[in-house]
């Protein structure tokens, strides 16, 4: 792979990733937020088809295999399966309104580039250029979680973060260890699976998915 | 040598398996029992292998057991054997099905996979594994209390081991430049390894703060109060002696591998702020706390804001002390979960208020309650008397005088509100209204004028735990040669 050609492509990619991130963020219609979701998967399997593919390691072909099948497709599934047949256009209402949570992504991006900056020592290049893209998906994560109070939007938001430290994990070193990555998977899997488990018994209980409800407990 | 290092995770998921898969009675009465008696019999059987002076290693180097790892394991069996065996009865009153010994199996093998680990993903992957399998056992009461409990457990605990992932990840990237990327700890420690120091600088703040979050230190404690008192006793019990210590082993290990490339001054910072903000927090909690299994919960961050200043202080004496502390808060902590599971089967309540002259009505319970409390509390001869005042001395000798000044005060004001408590539960007077409100709870038969002497549930997991915290501090011989290899690894010869 011709090095523009890898430039452009990681590029192509890591906007994708942040374009996502920002479509997720204002967005409040909870279906289409998980199919960005599902997306964002796609752009990051690709992206890390593209390294493995410029740095001739087949072992990382086979992880975008994985990830495109997990992130892309296995999570949004569940996703979908968690927001139940109650139709489409299921809406919440953030605690942050649209024009204060873009502003504040603003802000987030700038911040992934600055905190960024002792990073730049693993190396030149454009896949390292790329990694304040995947610390501002933590970042954009973090926000998701303090500002939704629904649950699917939590579990995009953990989703998102945790798409976030993929892509900075594949941008900056490579990716790591195979068994590592395996089991990092499966982790974030059964994860999802277990949060899906206990929406169900949520919604059973207190008749709504709307964290809202959560406040027994306290001191 | 490789089979005694496997037997333990493997033996966890095969017992898991076989009380899944058989739903016999017994497999489901005593899978969780057997699993901690195997991690124990191996935990000790690699102690004695690493005294013999050989890390035995497994699965083409993955698994390695150092002083620490035997150790670790050791106390994970102990404290799991303590908490399952006491635990017996406590569970075994309603139809609990196969899920309850299933996952408690899973989460001792993945316990037992975190420290045998010669590989910082792998230990990751194994901790993370733990938020899955207790989730279940948080929430297992089904209440909406329990649920909400489970929820943020899951939610909190996972998005902090993913902020450690993301630490993981850049310490990776920082051994890139040496050609061979690892995450071995054997690879790490090596003083020569050359690693770019701005990363690993960012690359320990994020592990420790991911690791923090799994172990209760304040400000990311949270969900620790609402998991212990909403989960099963045992389960607490499991929790707070095993699953926070391993959270603070892997914060020992990540400092171990990041303080000589940076220094000591960014490490001793950050567990600086998290212990004292852990003792402060739990001491202004503890104080007012209207129920048991919180209090304990409270307390258990202030055991583990202590080990997080140990950690700090660092050198031979504080890292020695902080793995004695981690063996003797566990056998306590343990116990005392369980003696309050007992207590909610026999007075119906965990609130403090509802619990009345326990000593003198039920002293079957309340004896090796007050045993319990008084070891949590610091009293010689338990071990953590000792350990505390090996950890404030280290600290003075170590130039963290004001700190440990600090932490004293906030320890005696921990100390005043849990004895004020324990006394409340033990010996005043029942209020008359009181007697008539609670008269006697669904399912037992004690008329007030007859002492029950029943302990309510096995009594010898938690004499063999008590007692081993009572003597530990003056075993000589294997325990201090083992201790003193482990501090050693961990940058205790500095």
């Amino acid at each position: 792979m011709s090095p523009v050609l890898f430039a452009e492509l990681v590029a192509f990619c890591a906007g994708l990733l942040l374009l996502t991130g920002v479509l997720i963020v204002w967005r409040r219609d909870l279906r289409a937020i998980v199919r960005l979701l599902a997306v964002q998967g796609v752009a990051l399997s690709v992206l890390v088809a593209v390294i493995g593919i410029d740095a001739r390691v087949p072992e990382l072909v086979a992880v975008a295999l994985l990830v495109l099948a997990l992130k892309g497709f296995v999570l949004p599934v569940v996703l979908v399966r968690v927001a139940g047949p109650a139709g489409p256009g299921r809406v919440e209402t953030p605690t942050i309104n649209t024009t204060a949570s873009l502003i504040l992504l603003a802000l987030l991006t700038t911040l992934a580039y600055l905190v960024s900056q002792p990073l730049k020592a693993a190396g030149a290049g454009p896949a390292v250029a790329a990694v304040p893209i995947g610390i501002a998906l933590v970042l954009f994560g973090f926000l998701v979680l303090a500002s939704r109070r629904h649950a699917i939007s939590q579990l995009v938001g953990f989703l998102m973060l945790d798409n976030g430290i993929a892509a900075v994990a594949f941008l900056i070193a490579g990716g790591l260890p195979l068994v590592v990555e395996l089991g990092a998977s499966l982790d974030i899997l059964l994860v999802v699976l277990v949060l899906q488990v206990l929406t169900g018994r949520i919604r059973a209980e207190f008749g709504d998915l709307d964290l809202d409800d959560l406040s027994e407990l306290r001191d | 040598m490789a089979a005694l290092v496997l037997l333990p995770v493997v033996a966890c998921l095969g017992i898991a398996a076989l009380a899944a898969l058989s739903g016999h009675p017994l497999a489901l009465r005593y899978a969780g029992i057997l699993s901690a008696a195997v991690v124990l019999g191996g935990g000790l059987g690699l102690v004695a292998v690493v005294l013999g002076g050989t890390d035995p290693t497994a699965a083409g180097g993955l698994l390695r057991v150092d002083a620490l790892s035997a150790f670790m394991l050791t106390v994970v069996g102990f404290v799991g054997l303590t908490a399952t065996w006491g635990g017996l009865s406590a569970k075994m009153t309603g139809a609990t099905g196969r899920v309850y010994p299933t996952l408690v199996c899973l989460f001792l093998g993945a316990m037992s996979l975190a420290v045998l680990a010669d590989n910082l993903g792998v230990l990751w992957v194994a901790v993370e594994a733990t938020t899955i399998t207790t989730a279940f056992l948080v929430g297992h009461h089904g209440s909406r209390r329990a649920l909400e409990a489970a929820w943020k457990y899951v939610v909190l605990g996972s998005v902090g081991v993913a902020i450690a992932f993301l630490g993981i990840v850049l310490l990776y990237a920082a051994t890139l430049a040496s050609g061979t990327p690892t995450l071995s700890w054997v690879v790490l420690d090596q003083a020569n390894l050359p690693m770019d120091p701005s990363l690993v600088r960012v690359a320990a703040g994020l592990a420790v703060l991911g690791f923090a979050t799994k172990a209760g230190l304040a400000p990311m404690h949270s969900w620790l109060p609402d998991a212990h008192s909403q989960a099963p006793a045992p389960v607490s019990g499991l929790m707070s002696g095993v699953l926070l210590s391993v959270a603070f082993y892997a914060i020992l290990r990540v400092q171990a591998v990041v303080d000589p490339v940076i220094g000591p001054e960014l490490m001793r910072g950050l567990l600086v702020t998290a212990g004292l903000l852990s003792l402060a927090v739990s001491a202004a909690l503890i104080v007012r706390q209207r129920d048991l299994k919180r209090m304990l919960a409270y307390s258990s961050i202030e055991h583990m804001g202590l080990l997080a200043l140990a950690a700090a202080v660092g050198g031979p004496l504080a890292l020695t002390a902080a793995l004695l502390h981690v063996l003797g808060h566990g056998l306590a902590k343990s116990s005392t979960f369980v003696v309050s599971g007992r207590i909610l089967a026999t007075e119906g309540t965990t609130t403090i208020a509802g619990i009345r002259s326990l000593f003198a009505r039920r002293p079957g319970v309340a004896i090796p309650f007050v045993v319990g409390m008084a070891a949590l509390l610091g009293f010689p001869p338990f071990s953590l008397f000792f350990s505390e005042v090996a950890i404030v001395v280290a600290g003075f000798q170590g130039g963290l005088g004001a700190v440990m000044v600090v932490a004293v005060v906030l320890i005696l004001v921990l100390f005043a509100g849990l004895a004020r408590h324990t006394a409340t539960m033990l010996f005043a007077p029942a209020r008359a209204d009181d007697v008539l409100a609670s008269a006697p709870p669904a399912g037992t038969d004690a008329p007030s004028s007859q002492p029950d002497r029943a302990s309510h549930g096995p009594r010898l997991p938690l004499v063999i735990a008590l007692g081993a915290t009572a003597v530990v501090a003056f075993a000589s011989g294997p325990l201090s040669t083992l201790l003193a290899q482990a501090a050693a690894l961990l940058g205790g010869t500095r």
